[in-house]
């Protein structure tokens, strides 16, 4: 059978796949395509990637260990022997900084996770059910008042114990901080997804789904969630770099990771008095963070311009 | 906009008190002991009297309710007192911290004015950079000045206050001897060079905050005034022959101000989460100093107080920051 | 008529040198005056008061000791040296009763308060009743212990009667922890009452060389010389004012006053020895250490800390729950040889630091102990091959009767003991010793909380790691520690000091001796017998004599730091050469 020739041409158009259009565009592409022109967040991109490969492999193939102390070689400057010196036992510093940053890239990254997800939930709650909005905007608002930094010293610094004796060091102190840093950063990316989720409901093809007998679960799922994925993106790359950053204060003011754990905040405590005797232990910790720190941003920054449909094509 | 305002203030004490309230029991869950910090040589029976005498026995459900009936009947009462000279005993009943028996509020009001020193300084000149900086970068977008703003308020926002601060400490005052390692808050300013004096102790610190202060508040200020320099009006106003530095300052500046002014007045919270970070670097004895040795000593009472009035000011700020946006967005009316 | 460019020169020029001269600050004093001298303290955990009896920290002892003062203090030697007393009673001057239970003290004739009015009998007495009167929590109330009555006989003699014979008489008002308030002053103070005298506790009325003229708690205190001190015609104190500033941390007091001669003194220099070494090479000011009876060391836990035991864990249980192989002499004598002490003075201590290995530290020090100040990993292994204690499943750790050698260690979070944690694991592991390593808060390790497993009255681990030290020079309290009748428990909530649940009925019986002997020469060889039973049991292992490390300016003579008391007890001597 022929097809009949459509009476409008222009309807021909819109029904046919173009003919010389080029590859196939797809949002992603596109998004790549203008990440990829902010000069800034593609270094951060390269850089980023620098930072987790270093750290994640380094500690495999170093042969220092960052746990060996060793008495003859204490405090030692930047050699060949110890690219980054040593610190009061002896132990490498360039050790101590790959594997703390596994730590620290581990923290701020799990945080991220919970805060993001936890905001998420929130957010799409609130927006998607008229009921829970009210009570859960309150919420909210009442985690914004909490004054954080001094809860987060205080929580730290009372169940840091009871939660190593329940769940080991290692696991018990990881997850206490993870835990209390995504616990209070859930907040900025709650009203904003609430904010987007009230923007999509209202959009045609939502009232349109809904019509037609979606079931609620899925209008939230297949609708709604991708289309709140943008500043949930932005939001999440952005909440890396404050955790990262919240971490090392934690660290900092003695109040994080214990001292058998190198995390760069740590790290930057420990050295803080050798300051002078030697300074590689504290320059290099602090150049690590801030050095991924930027990165994010920068990346997010980069997010942010790629994803905004304004922005995007110009 | 008054009864707005009376609303919102009414509707902030409950969850003053929901905070206070989970204050309160996280830190009744606290396992510390004020008599840690004693010699060992100070027998056990001793501390556990000691312990007694402080009321640290008693109850969570007692001790909340003298914390809150202490902290808002008895403490307004001695501040009305104090103020007035007037003396009706109710020292008897203020919240007394545990690690120096005397009233917390005294401490609080005592060390208020080193903090708000430093950290004040540091915010308005932290806003007297970035406003300036954000408008000049969104003008000339994509311009040098733009990529090097840029760039600095990117790195001023990443890299760590506490690490600039130690290597500034290192820098400065030992190496080149600049300025003095050691905070004095008994100083006072009486004459020309006690003033270059308090400038002199008071450089680093409120240079490394204004400038973190600085990075975070240009990019938002840069975004605003781009936002608002594409819209229709300021090309009306261009078409009309206003000159250039109208078209910034008058129209465009005054309505990116909303959104900046809103978010300065919600970063007030945030002066006193930086205060404990920057007072420990540079050894200021004010009130994040004060927290901190608090919770160090288990000293209850001085770090619910603390981190109550913290809260306070945040809901405070938060208010402040919806009424600004009122006042100034001719478009919004409260009700 | 001056000409305007000239006068403006003229003007800045002044204005200039006006500036200069006041930023020099005030004029250098005559030599031996101290005029316009202030001399600045760096405590940098600051005081939070001035009254002894309302804290137990030394820094507010050190801080209150400029003003009030107690009858004697104790000098760098741990001698007693009268203060406002005349002398030091004896028994042969009469000044202790020949039965022991009664001890009269002289007061120095003329000692005036800094508010004019005398020094009597009577506040003497009342400071007795201030520290007794239940409800005020008195933190200083060891002091008093065993006191029946203290009485005025005149307005200059005191009489302190104690309730049993006591030859070890000077715990009430002796050292800067048991100072003389002013009765005047604090009368309304008594009891639950004490808490609201805030006034008073940051201004004490004193005798001592200055008087305070602002407080502000866990800042600064400053004094100013007391016109009224008994020393005032000898022209002491040399300086007119004193500012004592805390905040910071012990390196940036260090660096303060070695390096950038911003201030005369630091106290409590607990920083690492190789970064204050480096800080006094680079300045004029010098470090002193002074030691008295503190010793870190080792505490095995003599019952068994077991998790399956259950309530049974760690209880002593009249001696029918011990633990499986600390008990054993050979098993605490090998893990104390395989130790290098010097490697631990050096890496965490420097001088600070020596290393000891006796419980009792200073005279009369035993010399019985000494083989364990030399690291021998070798004797080690033998002790313990000899004893049977040996690997016999091939995973590299002894077993003593079938029980692997598997020991959790634990002290206080802080960066020097987890240095010696790491260090002792490392040599524990080359005796087939396997060691984990915990730390917990200070405020919780050494806390109260019945709630909290970690605390060290509690002692759920195998050892632990701690310092101890007497008030002042009183053996007899210090030692008493290890009695059965001390041992911490459920039954009595935790509170005792003898947490390894160390038990010997010879150890009773010797401390019970030595609290009925008043012969000097006979007290000293029960002191060295005491501290050998408790150091060869091996239920306690000492490691570091630990003194205290303070730094003063090039400038500062006078210094003859104490250990035993306040750092500030002869301040009144301090000069300032010029």
């Amino acid at each position: 059978m022929t097809r009949a020739a459509p009476a409008n041409g222009h309807l021909a158009g819109a029904m046919e796949k173009p003919a010389a259009a080029g590859p196939h565009r797809s949002l992603w592409g596109d998004v790549w395509r203008q990440f990829r022109r902010h000069k800034g967040a593609l270094t951060g991109l390269a850089v980023l990637g620098l930072v987790v490969a270093a750290c994640t492999a380094g500690p495999w193939v170093y042969w220092h260990d960052p746990f060996a102390s060793d008495l003859a070689a204490r405090n030692l400057g930047m050699s060949l022997g110890h690219p980054f010196g040593t610190d009061n036992v002896g132990r490498d510093t360039l050790a101590r900084v790959l594997i703390g940053g596994r730590i620290s890239l581990a923290v701020g990254l799990a945080a991220m996770l919970l805060g993001v997800l936890i905001g998420t939930l929130v957010g799409v709650m609130s927006g998607f059910f008229k009921t829970l909005d009210g009570a859960l905007m309150r919420l909210t608002d009442m985690f914004l008042a909490l004054p954080l930094l001094p809860l987060l010293l205080v929580t730290i610094m009372l169940f840091r114990d009871s939660l190593r004796d329940m769940l080991g060091p290692e696991a018990g102190v990881f997850l206490m901080i993870v835990f209390v840093i995504g616990a209070t950063s859930w907040m900025q990316t709650a009203r904003v997804v609430r904010g987007e989720v009230l923007a999509v409901k209202a959009r045609e093809f939502v009232v349109a789904a809904a019509s037609i007998g979606t079931r609620r679960r899925n209008v939230v799922l297949r609708h709604i969630l991708p289309n709140v994925m943008s500043p949930v993106m932005v939001s999440a790359s952005l909440g890396v770099a404050t955790a990262i950053i919240t971490e090392s204060a934690l660290s900092f003011l003695g109040l994080g990771f214990p001292s058998d754990f190198p995390t760069w905040g740590r790290l930057l405590f420990d050295g803080q008095n050798a300051i002078e005797l030697t300074p590689a232990r504290v320059i290099w910790p602090g150049i690590m963070i801030s050095v991924t720190v930027l990165s994010v941003n920068f990346i997010g920054d980069g997010l942010r311009d790629a994803l905004d449909p304004k922005q995007r094509g110009r | 906009m008054a009864r707005y305002l009376l609303r919102r203030t009414l509707a902030a004490i409950p969850t003053l008190l929901a905070i206070s309230f989970v204050i309160f029991a996280i830190l009744d869950l606290a396992p510390g002991d004020p008599t840690s910090s004693f010699p060992l040589s100070i027998p056990p029976e001793v501390r556990e009297q000691y312990r007694e005498a402080l009321g640290f026995n008693d109850t969570f459900l007692v001790r909340y309710g003298k914390w809150l009936r202490q902290m808002t009947v008895d403490e307004p009462i001695a501040l009305i007192e104090q103020s007035f000279g007037a003396d009706a005993g109710s020292s008897r009943t203020r919240i007394q911290s545990w690690a120096s028996r005397s009233p917390v509020m005294d401490t609080i009001a005592e060390r208020l004015p080193q903090t708000l020193w430093v950290l004040g300084v540091s915010f308005l000149l932290g806003i007297a950079i970035a406003v300036p900086l954000g408008v000049v970068s969104a003008y000339r977008q994509y311009s040098l000045v733009d990529q090097l703003g840029t760039l600095a308020s990117m790195v001023g926002y990443s890299v760590p206050t506490f690490f600039t601060g130690l290597v500034a400490i290192i820098v400065f005052s030992v190496w080149l001897g600049w300025f003095p390692s050691f905070y004095d808050t008994t100083h006072e300013v009486t004459d020309f060079a006690s003033f270059v004096f308090q400038l002199r102790q008071m450089a680093m610190p409120v240079a490394v905050l204004a400038l973190f202060n600085a990075a975070a508040l240009s990019r938002f200020t840069r975004s605003s005034m781009l936002e608002n320099l594409g819209e229709d009006y300021i090309r009306t106003a261009r078409a009309k022959g206003v000159d250039e530095r109208g078209v910034l300052l008058r129209h465009a500046l005054r309505n990116s101000a909303i959104p900046i002014v809103t978010l300065i007045a919600l970063q007030i919270p945030g002066i006193f989460a930086g205060a404990i970070i920057t007072e420990q670097i540079f050894r200021i004895n004010g009130l994040g100093q004060a927290l901190i040795s608090a919770i160090n000593a288990s000293d209850i009472p001085m770090v619910q107080t603390l981190t109550f009035i913290f809260a306070v000011l945040v809901v405070a700020s938060n208010l402040l920051a919806d009424v600004l946006y009122g006042l100034l967005d001719p478009r919004i009316r409260y009700e | 008529m001056l000409n305007r460019p000239g006068a403006t020169r003229t003007t800045t020029a002044l204005a200039f040198l006006l500036t200069l001269a006041a930023c020099g600050g005030a004029p250098p004093g005559g030599a031996g005056s101290g005029a316009g001298q202030t001399a600045t303290l760096l405590y940098w955990q600051a005081p939070t008061t001035l009254n002894p009896y309302m804290s137990g920290g030394e820094k507010e002892s050190h801080a209150a000791s400029l003003v009030i003062e107690p009858l004697a203090e104790y000098d760098e030697n741990g001698e007693l040296v009268p203060a406002l007393a005349a002398g030091i009673p004896t028994l042969g001057n009469g000044g202790l009763s020949a039965d022991l239970t009664a001890i009269t003290w002289t007061l120095e004739p003329g000692v005036l308060w800094s508010d004019g009015t005398p020094l009597t009998a009577d506040d003497v007495v009342f400071t007795w009743r201030y520290c007794t009167t239940p409800g005020g929590g008195c933190a200083q109330a060891s002091h008093f212990e065993g006191v029946e009555t203290v009485e005025a006989l005149d307005a200059g003699t005191v009489r302190v009667t104690f309730d049993g014979p006591k030859p070890f008489p000077f715990g009430p008002f002796v050292s800067s922890l048991s100072p003389i308030l002013q009765q005047a002053q604090f009368g309304e103070c008594m009891g639950a009452d004490a808490v609201q005298c805030s006034d008073e506790n940051f201004r004490p009325v004193g005798t001592g060389p200055y008087r305070v003229v602002a407080f502000r708690t866990n800042d600064t205190v400053e004094l100013e010389r007391n016109p009224r001190y008994r020393g005032i015609d000898h022209g002491l104190p040399f300086f007119d004012e004193i500012v004592i500033k805390g905040g910071g941390d012990a390196a940036a007091a260090a660096r303060s006053v070695l390096q950038l001669g911003e201030a005369d003194y630091a106290w409590n220099l607990q920083v690492e020895p190789e970064i204050l070494e480096r800080m006094e090479s680079r300045g004029s000011g010098h470090v002193v250490s002074a030691f008295s009876t503190s010793v870190e060391h080792l505490v095995l836990n003599q019952t068994n800390p077991d998790r399956a035991l259950g309530e049974l864990r760690s209880e002593y249980a009249n001696g029918t729950n011990p633990h499986p192989f600390l008990t054993d002499p050979a098993v605490g004598r090998a893990l104390s040889l395989a130790i290098d002490r010097e490697a631990l003075v050096t890496v965490g201590y420097g001088e600070g630091g020596r290393p000891t290995c006796n419980i009792w530290p200073a005279a009369p020090a035993s010399r019985n102990n000494d083989e364990c100040l030399e690291q021998d990993i070798g004797l080690a292994n033998r002790l313990l091959d000899e004893a049977g204690i040996v690997d016999t499943d091939g995973d590299g750790i002894r077993e003593r009767a079938g029980v692997p050698l598997r020991i959790v260690y634990q002290t206080s979070t802080n960066t020097v003991r987890q240095t010696t944690q790491e260090l002792i694991k490392g040599w524990w592991a080359e005796i087939g010793v396997a060691t984990e390593l915990k730390n917990v808060d200070s405020s919780v390790f050494f806390g109260s909380d019945l709630a909290s497993p970690d605390t060290y009255g509690k002692f759920y681990a195998d050892i632990q790691m701690y310092t101890n030290m007497a008030a002042g020079r009183n053996a007899e309290a210090y030692l008493g520690q290890w009695r059965t009748d001390e041992i911490p428990g459920a039954a009595n909530s935790f509170l005792g000091q003898n947490t390894g649940r160390f038990h010997s009925g010879e150890l009773d019986a010797l401390h019970s001796e030595l609290q009925r002997t008043g012969d000097p020469e006979q007290r000293d060889a029960l002191i060295v017998a005491l501290n050998d039973l408790l150091v060869q049991s091996y239920s306690v292992i000492p490691l570091i004599y630990r003194g205290s490390v303070s730094a003063h300016g090039g400038d500062i003579q006078g210094i003859r730091m104490s250990a035993w008391d306040s750092e500030l007890w002869n301040i009144e001597t301090w000069t300032r050469s010029p």
